[in-house]
């Protein structure tokens, strides 16, 4: 099963590079997304398959968790990149903030790498050896690379740059933090060290807490980078402003998780072994603190797509603080993570039709999107509602989960920052998103009419929130509260 | 073999203390390759039971890989773009130099900190694997051209490859197989960078690549 | 007793004068010279010595004490340090910084000197010894330090007695660090190649021998017998080092000393034959090279 999803996608990108047609490979990425889909929903439906204690792969709650909102929201994308294709055909082309003159890259490869970034992605999800994970981050960061490069021009160039270097840096940084992690668990006979997450766990008594202690910190600054905590976010609203629409969707949406993910793994070790105080602590640390400057690059931020992006950052603090509190707080960042993907991804996709008519990225030159954009200007508006915590959507519920748990336990100091941020972000966002989608049209626009291909996903999406926000079905709350008891974590 | 490791550990500190006051290209990718030879050695005087055979595989595998291969493609690169020599540090030189001591004194009293669970070949190691890994952090972050800094992500990696020894019987060997493979397709995915970005803007100094900032958008 | 000790000033002064003559003539055996003869630096002193000397009238006594003080300080520093495995007639603990401190003393005079006469190109010449200075002095004391921490002694009589290959034994490195240190040092302090070239006389790329030029008669003759001395001072520094153990019979241990040195002397022409002189900009790389080397050796007797 879990074989079965890793080599689909695998074995989709090689075809897809072999197929010469481009309505072939669409229908190749979708019928695979869909196929994908289909197999994830199985394993959530299905009752969870027993496995070796030591097993390299498998799918745990956690794991199973993730998947789903990666399979989930790469479907919802991969409906989308057929009309952007289109679009964005092979030949010169001028970008319409900086005027320069560029091509696009072969839409072949761009299919095949986002197939196999949904490979590793699934690897990610499914690797119970930290090792593996470790293997499959990395791949992540050198399937999108070449995504976030598909417009041949020096902007994007240069983010790529910095994304491939940022990142491969702290993922080496990441993999000390396994090392050491091997130290921390081996005691003092050598071939006893292990990186399987439950066997870790298990031996909590053994654990050397100096060592363990080390490997936390530098597994949290290695994952911590991939995931977009501040000070390491540098790379983040770059790559999501010059990539592509849809890549940047699959980035914030769920990318972020796998690195996240990452980090609840090596949290729950530390929390088993008794050192939960520590490495919850420094998760709330760079939680809060992330949330707080976020917030700041929101205010006044002139670049729609960058805006995005740090509210991207600015949730990955919100999880990391939720992790960090634990108990409830974990089933909390659980939920949150899945409605701010779903939210994210509807926004970026509103934002690539934005891009198509209005053609900048700039805030100021964009008004009157609910006349321009029937479709895409309401979800827009709507949208903000849902990004910005408002209460019938299912971001709401998670963050009130998690900043309650925050006022109950003993950090109310945390609880009253991130307060303190959501705001600031809730005003800076309003500012931009209701300047965008209302006021009069630009004269030189007609309304125009909206594909269904591309603007049903992003409804989906949002509607999929909504629905999360007033109801949650109780198969998922079973699929959630049994990862965040995984994960060391309580359910509210 | 105690003293045979000691002056290989020795001689890798003393590459990494050269690496941060060379002046030109050439010299610094010649280190490089120096120190993927240095690392390929170390496998075969630090195994210590009957291991010699993946000993010998991961030893040659890292020789040629560092030592050999990944210098010709940074010397094809650096030939076909015609980079300029000078390296162009954002930090002197000599100010480099003795930040690296600095550096050498922490990562020493750090790693001695650090009590190892099991005997190992030499109380060196962790100390010089600690300080191999700021050497290359500090090339990414001091050196402007794009080609420095994918030399400090392979100084990072040799930190990674020599911490990674003290583990050879604990981690399966899939796992650095896996390891060394990621490895050398992030060196080769940021070659084809180096080249893209040499055509964008006609040189591979990274300090150009600025546009994307707050300030500026 | 250390009557040994005691006459090594005096076989310093009397000796060091071959030492010049040894490197000159190196040099010109690998241009294929003819060259000066072995003895030529005791016919140019004798001769110095002999003439009279012109002062400038903007000179003070400082610049007539600059030489004699150096050559004195020289002396004095032989007191204290070994003639390789002889031990020196003084020796307490901490010597080795009033070393370092005397040696400062001779530049310090040196480079007043130079100042007092007024003019801007020996001003200048100051200005760039003492800028060598500052990088110089650390790898001189560190490297000191270092070999006390090695050795456990903590003078220098004391640290040099000990040092054989049995001693070396595991810490080869160390030694090879050290012993590289001290050799730039050496070329440094000297003014040698690939520091300073002491036969150019081109005002704008000379160092020390820019600082001397209006020195003549016995001051000239005493600054060029400083500079013997100070071969032979910073010479047995790392001949000390390197000498492989000690006969145990002082006369022998002397002979072995002063072979040392002129070893040390054609290596040095051997390195100023093959080497052109470094830019000078690039000269303090090389100086904080030796005080890395230093400090590497230091930081490696910690563990």
């Amino acid at each position: 099963m879990i074989r079965l999803l890793i080599l689909l996608p695998i074995v989709a990108a090689v075809a897809t590079l072999l197929t010469p047609s481009p309505k072939g490979r669409r229908r190749l990425l979708v019928g695979t997304a869909g196929l994908h889909l289909l197999l994830t929903a199985g394993a959530w439906l299905m009752p969870l398959p027993t496995f070796a204690a030591d097993a390299w792969l498998g799918l745990d709650h956690a794991g199973r968790f993730f998947l789903g909102i990666s399979s989930c929201l790469f479907f919802a994308v991969a409906i989308t990149v057929g009309p952007y294709l289109e679009q964005n055909r092979t030949g010169r082309q001028r970008e319409a903030d900086t005027g320069s003159i560029f091509v696009n890259a072969s839409p072949a490869v761009f299919c095949a790498c986002l197939l196999g970034f949904l490979a590793t992605m699934t690897l990610v999800a499914a690797s119970r050896h930290l090792g593996v994970l470790w293997v499959a981050i990395e791949a992540t960061t050198l399937v999108t690379a070449p995504l976030i490069y598909f417009h041949r021009q020096p902007r994007s160039l240069e983010a790529t740059w910095k994304y491939l270097l940022v990142c491969s840096v702290g993922i080496a940084l990441a993999l000390i933090g396994n090392f050491l992690l091997v130290v921390a668990s081996a005691a003092d006979d050598i071939t006893a060290g292990s990186l399987v997450v439950s066997d870790l766990v298990a031996r909590r008594a053994l654990m050397q807490g100096p060592w363990l202690k080390a490997a936390f910190v530098f597994l949290l600054v290695g994952y911590g980078t991939k995931m977009g905590l501040v000070p390491m976010h540098t790379w983040l609203p770059d790559a999501h402003s010059e990539a592509p629409s849809p890549v940047s969707a699959l980035l914030s949406g769920a990318l972020l998780n796998c690195a996240f993910l990452g980090i609840l793994r090596a949290h729950s070790i530390c929390v088993a072994a008794g050192l939960g105080d520590f490495s919850g602590g420094i998760l709330i640390f760079f939680g809060v603190l992330s949330m707080l400057i976020a917030a700041a690059f929101i205010v006044g931020q002139t670049d729609f797509k960058r805006l995005l992006a740090y509210s991207s950052i600015e949730h990955m603090g919100l999880l990391a603080l939720g992790a960090g509190l634990g108990g409830a707080a974990t089933y909390g960042a659980l939920l949150h993570a899945l409605n701010h993907s779903l939210v994210k991804a509807a926004l970026f996709l509103c934002a690539s039709s934005f891009l198509a008519v209005y053609r900048t990225k700039l805030i100021p030159r964009i008004h009157g999107a609910i006349r321009v954009l029937p479709v895409s200007g309401w979800l827009w508006l709507f949208g903000f509602l849902a990004i910005a915590g408002s209460p019938p959507f299912g971001t709401f519920v998670g963050e009130f989960i998690i900043l309650r748990t925050a006022f109950v336990g003993n950090h109310v100091w945390a609880g009253c920052l991130a307060l303190l941020a959501l705001t600031i972000a809730f005003i800076g966002l309003a500012r931009a998103f209701i300047s965008m989608a209302l006021g009069p049209a630009p004269a030189n626009l007609k309304p125009v009419r909206e594909e269904p291909q591309q603007f049903w996903p992003p409804l989906a999406l949002l509607s999929l929130a909504l629905l999360l926000g007033l109801w949650i079905p109780a198969r998922l709350h079973g699929v959630l509260a049994a990862a965040a008891t995984l994960l060391k974590g309580g359910v509210p | 073999m105690t003293s045979g490791i000691d002056s290989l550990l020795i001689l890798l500190i003393l590459l990494n203390l050269i690496l941060l006051g060379a002046s030109r290209l050439h010299n610094a990718v010649r280190m490089v390759a120096a120190q993927g030879f240095v690392l390929g050695a170390l496998p075969l005087l630090m195994q210590s039971s009957g291991a010699w055979k993946a000993a010998l595989l991961l030893g040659i595998g890292s020789a040629l890989l560092k030592g050999i291969v990944f210098p010709a493609l940074l010397f094809r690169a650096m030939r076909e773009i015609q980079v300029r020599r000078e390296i162009e540090p954002l930090v002197g030189y000599a100010s480099s130099l003795l930040i690296g001591v600095g550096g050498l004194v922490v990562c020493m009293v750090w790693g001695a900190r650090l009590p190892f669970p099991w005997p190992v070949p030499s109380s060196l190691v962790v100390p010089v694997g600690l300080f191999t890994a700021w050497t290359g952090l500090f090339l990414i972050m001091a050196r402007r051209k794009a080609i420095t800094q994918v030399l400090g992500f392979i100084v990072l990696e040799n930190s990674i490859f020599l911490l990674g020894l003290l583990l050879t019987d604990a981690m399966p060997l899939l796992v650095e197989l896996g390891v060394l493979l990621d490895i050398f397709v992030a060196v080769f995915v940021m070659g084809i960078m180096v080249f893209h970005i040499n055509r964008e803007f006609d040189h591979i100094n990274v300090d150009q690549l600025s546009a994307l900032r707050e300030d500026a958008s | 007793m250390r009557l040994a000790g005691w006459l090594h000033p005096i076989l310093a002064l009397l000796l060091s004068p071959l030492l010049p003559g040894v490197i000159n003539r190196v040099k010109a055996f690998f241009a294929g010279r003819q060259g000066p003869p072995l003895l030529q630096p005791y016919y140019d002193l004798i001769k110095l010595l002999q003439k009279g000397a012109v002062y400038s009238g903007t000179t003070t006594w400082v610049f007539r004490a600059g030489p004699v003080v150096n050559l004195a300080v020289l002396s004095l520093v032989l007191l204290i340090l070994p003639l390789g495995r002889v031990p020196s007639a003084v020796a307490f603990p901490g010597d080795l910084i009033l070393l370092a401190y005397l040696l400062v003393l001779g530049r310090f005079f040196t480079v007043l000197a130079a100042l007092d006469t007024g003019s801007s190109f020996e001003g200048m010449g100051a200005s760039r010894e003492l800028q060598f200075a500052v990088f110089a002095e650390p790898a001189l004391l560190v490297g000191l330090g270092a070999l006390a921490r090695w050795t456990n002694a903590s003078s220098l009589s004391g640290m040099f007695a000990d040092l054989s290959p049995a001693f070396w034994g595991d810490s080869l490195p160390l030694l090879v660090l050290l012993a590289s240190a001290f050799l730039v040092l050496y070329l440094t302090e000297n003014c040698r190649i690939p520091v300073d070239d002491p036969t150019t006389h081109l005002e704008l790329t000379m160092i020390h021998e820019v600082m001397v030029l209006d020195h003549g008669a016995v001051d000239f003759g005493f600054i060029q017998w400083a500079a013997a001395m100070k071969l032979w001072v910073l010479g047995i520094l790392l001949v000390g080092l390197v000498l492989p153990g000690a006969s145990g019979w002082r006369g022998l241990d002397a002979l072995a000393g002063v072979v040392g040195l002129l070893g040390v002397a054609v290596l040095t022409g051997v390195i100023e034959s093959i080497m052109a002189r470094l830019r000078l900009l690039r000269v303090p790389q090389l100086l904080v090279g030796a005080s890395v080397a230093s400090a590497l050796a230091l930081l490696l007797t910690f563990r």
